[in-house]
């Protein structure tokens, strides 16, 4: 545990050093802060309503493009400049490694999720609002970015190359984000509901109306570590292939 | 500690990068890796910092094997790898934190150790800068840092001298002496004499095999085990000289020598020497002996001889 947060005290270090982060949390809430605010067809002034959906609905896009380009550079630079196989020498396993990765691009994005607060105690004094769709929004939101974080680490890890990663990461992503969803429509019966369940926004949408669900949980989690499984399975092969 | 080196073979494809080698570097002892491009130093020094599991063979260090405890090896080892892979986004400073961190150095510790590193790799000056700004020289210096940090039991260097300068490749030299008194150090190098000044012991691997291992003295006398003598002799006709000297029962071959001095480079016999005889038959003659030079073997031919075949 030690060491996984060294790793990721170091990575978001970089995160901040490197500008990235401030780049990632400023077009983030102006992305979100816009389509919540401003008129634009889906704002809250339209809806009339004290509610957060409007800002959930827009960060779930927001964020499923964001999270890839956290992540792409974790595990692909470090393979490139050579600084992974050095570090693997050092009393660090493949699981801590990755776990660092991790745990920092998760804690940033929490960051920028807390700075959205701000939109909470805003709306919750124009009139009633559901304090507990509130809460479980927020975790809907943090869950999904812990499962494309997963996978966003795991296509970090199969290539060098950071556009590739972040490519990569986006084509698995939006399988889940919609793909699943659209296909289940029109596929009925048992493959229906299997593809029903792998679809992300279905168990997004649960939780975003203030149903917390084990079952979600167990979904979103289990994304995440599917990822970071594939990823240290990857970086226990380089023994074999690598020269 | 010591390192065991057993059977270790490692395959790239079809390819033996190292092919069934087997050495044992005890404490205290500076070993140097010789060998052309591509013999499988680098190979070898990453199986034994597992960087990555042999094919078959095994490497133990103190006992402890690589393939079965890794992460308990990895506490004792410090490597520095030959491309030098670092941070360059990291302040100096924060980067040898960072890994002194990793090998769990005390929080109270840490801030002297790191200063101490810095003090002995000489980058005072050089500290608060960002990594990437750093010259190849300096960017050596905190490679060899961060594999010093946790003062560890065993040193594995791949070329450390590259890119310093003369001054500093003395003071680094004498830093992994030091160390090596109570350490175990293998080092990497294509610089001959630098393995002959900072290593007790010399490996000569080639094509993934080992080609000789000893002192560098020992590997002089093997590689020609007969007395070698550069001779000029004056006051008579070359070709008689010739003569007299391949008379010589002890001598075994002689042959003109054309350089500065032209003269005779007169080689005897295994284990017997020819100076008295050349001396008694000039003696004998009437000519003069002006030069009798004793030629040494160089570490450089003992290599190439190895190496080339």
């Amino acid at each position: 545990m030690k060491q996984i947060w060294i790793i990721a005290k170091k990575e978001l270090h970089s995160f901040f050093d490197s500008l990235m982060a401030y780049v990632m949390l400023v077009l983030f809430l102006g992305f979100t802060g816009f389509f919540t605010w401003m008129p634009s067809g889906q704002d809250i002034f339209l809806i009339n309503q004290a509610t957060l959906q409007p800002f959930f609905g827009i960060a779930y896009w927001t964020l499923f493009f964001f999270v890839p380009l956290l992540t792409m550079r974790g595990v692909a630079e470090e393979k490139r400049s050579g600084t992974l196989e050095l570090l693997l020498t050092k009393p660090v396993t493949d699981w801590q490694f990755v776990s660092g990765k991790f745990l920092s691009t998760l804690l940033l994005i929490a960051v920028a999720l807390v700075l959205t607060l701000p939109y909470y105690f805003t709306i919750s004094r124009l009139g009633p609002i559901d304090h507990g769709a509130v809460l479980s929004g927020y975790l809907g939101l943090l869950l999904m970015s812990a499962a494309y974080t997963g996978i966003g680490i795991f296509a970090s890890t199969v290539s060098k190359n950071q556009i590739v990663a972040v490519l990569l990461a986006l084509l698995i992503g939006i399988f889940f984000h919609i793909i699943f969803d659209v296909l289940a429509r029109g596929i009925s019966g048992f493959m229906g509901e299997i593809i029903h369940y792998l679809s992300l926004s279905t168990h997004f949408e649960s939780i975003s109306r203030g149903v917390i669900d084990t079952k979600d949980l167990i979904y979103f989690l289990s994304i995440a570590f599917a990822g970071l499984l594939g990823s240290v399975s990857i970086l226990s092969k380089r023994s074999l292939s690598d020269a | 500690m010591d390192i065991v080196v057993e059977n270790l073979t490692r395959k790239y494809g079809a390819q033996r990068a190292v092919d069934d080698i087997s050495f044992t570097v005890h404490t205290g002892e500076v070993l140097g890796f010789l060998g052309p491009n591509g013999a499988g130093k680098t190979t070898t020094m990453k199986a034994i910092t597992t960087s990555f599991a042999p094919t078959s063979g095994d490497v133990k260090i103190g006992n402890i094997s690589v393939l079965d405890q890794p992460e308990e090896i990895k506490k004792h080892i410090g490597y520095l790898p030959e491309s030098n892979p670092l941070y360059s986004e990291m302040a100096v400073l924060d980067y040898l934190h960072f890994v002194a961190e990793l090998h769990g150095i005390p929080r109270d510790k840490r801030e002297s150790r790191v200063l101490e590193m810095v003090n002995v790799c000489g980058l005072e000056g050089e500290k608060h800068k960002l990594i990437s700004e750093l010259s190849k020289g300096y960017r050596q210096r905190v490679g060899l840092a961060q594999a010093l940090i946790h003062d560890p039991e065993v040193l594995i260097l791949d070329e450390p001298t590259t890119g310093l300068d003369p001054n500093q490749i003395v003071e680094i030299r004498e830093l992994i002496k030091k160390i090596g008194r109570e350490k175990t150090v293998i080092l990497s190098s294509h610089i001959l004499a630098e393995v002959e000044a900072t290593c007790d012991r010399i490996l000569i691997i080639n094509k993934g095999k080992i080609v000789a291992d000893g002192t560098a003295e020992e590997l002089r006398k093997t590689a020609r085990g007969n007395e070698l003598l550069r001779v000029t002799i004056e006051g008579g006709e070359k070709n008689e000289i010739f003569t007299a000297i391949q008379s010589i029962p002890t001598v075994e071959s002689v042959n003109f020598f054309a350089g500065d001095t032209p003269g005779f480079e007169v080689s005897s016999a295994n284990g017997k020497s020819s100076r008295k005889a050349i001396f008694q038959l000039c003696v004998d003659n009437g000519w003069f002996l002006t030069a009798l030079i004793p030629v040494d073997t160089k570490l450089e031919d003992v290599f190439r001889n190895l190496t080339m075949k």
